[in-house]
């Protein structure tokens, strides 16, 4: 009886570290696309490629190509934490993250096909390497 | 002088380099169960960071 209710008293402990933590963590996520990048998105301008980066589909003006390199260098820094807790490789976490983020393309956007050319997003499935999932 | 080191020449053993260009494909190493396993955490990494995806 004892044990149960210890047992009880450190599950809703838990739960509300749990919730907090949740909360902790999802505030920064309120963050949006910057609308340059947005444009180029939607223009096909810039498109998903499969090792988990963004690419230039057509030649980028100065501006677009420093934001979409830095929109790159953040998403390593992202994949090397993430790939650390994960006990992957930076490599193998990209590559995820790439099936991932060519899963969720808006019809209209570009993504690098398994053969390496660029394909536009319709409304149906878009190709991705055989190992994704 | 002149005969030792023609002698040594004599001796090389000649390598030629490969005529097809060395491509190292980093992409093969990839394992589909790893990409299985890391599937989930991939995409709430994506959804934490909307700004960059």
């Amino acid at each position: 009886m004892m044990a149960a209710t210890l047992f009880r008293r450190s599950v809703s402990v838990a739960v509300l570290a749990a919730t907090l933590g949740a909360a902790l963590v999802a505030a920064p996520a309120l963050a949006q696309r910057d609308p340059a990048y947005a444009a180029a998105r939607a223009a096909g301008q810039v498109g998903e490629r499969m090792d988990g980066y963004l690419g230039f589909v057509v030649p980028p003006s100065g501006d677009l190509k420093a934001l979409v390199e830095d929109l790159n260098i953040k998403r390593k820094a992202v994949y090397a934490q993430q790939a650390q807790a994960q006990h992957a490789t930076v490599e193998e976490y990209a590559f995820t993250a790439g099936c991932q983020a060519i899963a969720r393309t808006a019809p209209g956007e570009k993504y690098q096909a398994p053969d390496g050319s660029w394909a536009t997003r319709t409304s149906a499935p878009p190709q991705r390497d055989p190992r994704c999932p | 002088m002149l005969v030792a080191g023609s002698l040594a020449t004599g001796g090389c053993i000649s390598v030629n380099a490969p005529d097809k260009p060395i491509v190292i494909e980093l992409n093969i190493n990839i394992q589909q169960e790893v990409v299985y396993r890391l599937a989930a955490d991939a995409d709430k990494t994506i959804e934490k960071n909307p700004e960059i995806f």
